[in-house]
């Protein structure tokens, strides 16, 4: 019963602050209401019993990204009351496919996850000592052959390509001496 | 170990539910947190006055001004409010707000004795990591919010130093999760049974620079110091909203203080005495099976290893000079992360190889040693790399060899 009342108020948190995010006319406001919709998320993470998850969402999301957008905005805007639209011509279309997407998102979601792990389903069973909140478990199946080995080195290799690409492009040009 | 898990199940306190039991934690630790940084006020301007052979406060309330802190906070309270003109209103008043409400929550997985913490997270110093990586927010809201030029500066300096001395922080902090095998802060002191000051000393060092520079304490203190773009991000912050800012930065060098006592001083434990004791063959005292008594020393001797931490935080405020933005950023990134990334990598190689029932003080030994030897090939080429620099300017003329002081004053990086 808790529970319930607890998901239903995460629910309006999140959902609440991403409308904001999309309608506020003050793009820094949307930012910051950007970054109560990942607390939101990280609260719904809670519920579900994903506590290091929760945390790992707080610190990327709201630590380093929405600093990042930020900083973003900060640099670009030349107005601290930057009073723009928060709509141009391609709403209908971004509507329709955020409903197109939400409709194949509910469908696939309803009819194949199951919490109790099957090997009939799609998605891949998942341990249940790391749905217990087991750090231990989860970093081992970060290693193991049979887990999430090739999606762990696949992101980090992403991630040295980003530190890569930022770095050649913070680099000092040389002038040339001629 | 532990027969209980918290305070509220000694048997001879009456039983109450978990709901009250947490609310009366929250008061309290919230209570107890918000009356000491009036003590730590009066603690740092007696002490920094002292050592710079003043005398300090000793008017208000008696020879010793023990009531000075009384009269700050009236003051600031007593101050007008001025908002800037053009000032974002939902930034500039969160701000002070989520500082202090991102100072009071860490607090909540602090191990204060035996069985006197809020709440046992078993991921409990990533929590610690992700709330103050949260507050980093509040310095752009400050800055942001104030519509001001050297406000906005201040703030983007503060974040960029706060953003990029968290990686040290957190690699260090990931040493003694290493050897503890948990997150969890309990666990942490509980698996101390030789201080990890003494076994990743390098760590300590790291942990000890970071989490200076994550405060904002000297010598990392551009972020508010008066001299520094007027005060930093917090230039248009008068009265009670200033003084939240003030209240959080007391409360996060005290964070840290216990963060350093727990992680590497063994807590509430007393690790060194009972070292000792087992040499005389005499069983060591475990704190935990003793009950009410065991809580209270345990929270005795938790709150003397912080004030000790704390009191070298205020002895390097009072001694040490403060360093230029460029120099902390190179100092992190350049020296403190390569640092820590290879003696992460030695110490969980050199854990993983140390077989499993060897003595704890063996152990203890091995990684000592290694730290002693990264921290030493450090040291080694940093000499080497500065002489080369100091040869550098001497050779391309611009200096004669024989002025000192202008060689000395060389930038660091």
């Amino acid at each position: 019963m808790v529970e319930q009342v607890l998901f239903v108020l995460l629910a309006i948190i999140t959902l609440g602050s991403a409308l904001v995010v999309v309608t506020n006319r003050n793009l820094f406001h949307a930012a910051l209401a950007l970054m109560v919709t990942f607390a939101g998320v990280a609260g719904v993470y809670i519920t579900l019993d994903a506590g290091f998850l929760a945390m790992a969402q707080l610190l990327v999301y709201i630590g380093a990204i929405s600093i990042l957008i930020i900083f973003a905005i900060m640099m670009t805007r030349r107005l601290m009351q930057a009073v723009e639209a928060p709509f141009n011509s391609q709403r209908w279309l971004g509507l329709f496919g955020a409903v197109v997407t939400f409709a194949i998102l509910a469908v696939v979601l309803g009819r194949y996850w199951s919490p109790q792990p099957n090997v009939n389903n799609l998605v891949a069973s998942i341990d249940p000592e790391i749905l217990n909140g087991s750090v231990a478990r989860l970093g081992a199946s970060f290693v193991n052959p049979d887990a999430y080995v090739l999606p762990f080195e696949v992101a980090s290799i992403l991630l040295l390509a980003a530190l890569v690409g930022a770095i050649v492009v913070a680099w000092p040009k040389v002038e040339d001496q001629s | 170990m532990n027969p209980f898990k918290y305070a509220s199940q000694i048997p001879e306190l009456p039983t109450i539910s978990p709901l009250l039991r947490d609310i009366i934690v929250v008061v309290v630790i919230s209570t107890f947190l918000l009356l000491i940084a009036i003590v730590l006020i009066w603690l740092m301007r007696k002490v920094i006055a002292r050592m710079q052979k003043r005398v300090g406060p000793n008017r208000v309330g008696g020879r010793y001004g023990l009531l000075q802190p009384i009269a700050d906070v009236m003051k600031l309270l007593s101050k007008e409010q001025i908002v800037p003109a053009g000032a974002d209103r939902l930034a500039y008043e969160l701000a002070p707000v989520l500082i202090v409400v991102a100072s009071l929550l860490v607090w909540a997985v602090m191990p204060f004795g035996p069985g006197l913490i809020g709440v046992d997270l078993n991921i409990g110093l990533f929590y610690i990591m992700a709330i103050s990586s949260i507050s980093v927010v509040t310095f752009l809201l400050a800055g942001w919010g104030s519509n001001n030029k050297y406000a906005l500066l201040g703030a983007f300096r503060a974040v960029a130093q706060l953003v990029s001395y968290e990686v040290p922080f957190i690699l260090a902090t990931l040493i003694p999760i290493l050897l503890a095998r948990s997150m969890s802060t309990v666990a942490i002191v509980e698996s101390q049974t030789v201080p990890f000051l003494f076994v990743v000393p390098l760590a300590a060092v790291i942990f000890f620079i970071s989490s200076l520079a994550e405060t904002g304490t000297t010598p990392f203190d551009l972020l508010e110091a008066e001299s520094e773009i007027v005060a930093g991000f917090h230039i248009e912050y008068s009265g009670m909203k200033f003084a939240m800012f003030y209240l959080a930065e007391f409360l996060g060098a005290l964070f840290m203080s216990a963060l350093f006592a727990t992680v590497f001083l063994g807590g509430w434990n007393i690790p060194l005495i009972n070292l000792m004791l087992s040499l005389f063959g005499v069983q060591s005292i475990d704190l935990s099976a003793m009950g009410i008594a065991g809580s209270i020393l345990g929270l005795i001797v938790f709150l003397i290893k912080t004030f000790f931490i704390y009191f070298i935080f205020l002895w390097i405020r009072a001694t040490w000079p403060r360093v230029r933005v460029d120099q902390i950023l190179s100092l992190n990134w350049k020296i403190l992360v390569p640092i820590s990334l290879v003696l992460i990598l030695v110490v969980a190689v050199l854990d993983k190889m140390i077989p499993e029932g060897t003595n704890d003080l063996v152990r203890a030994g091995i990684l000592l040693a290694s730290n002693v030897l990264i921290a030493f090939v450090a040291l080694e080429i940093m000499r080497r790399n500065g002489r080369q620099r100091r040869e550098l300017i001497v050779d391309s003329g611009l200096v004669e060899s024989g002025k000192q002081e202008v060689v000395e004053a060389a930038p660091l990086h």
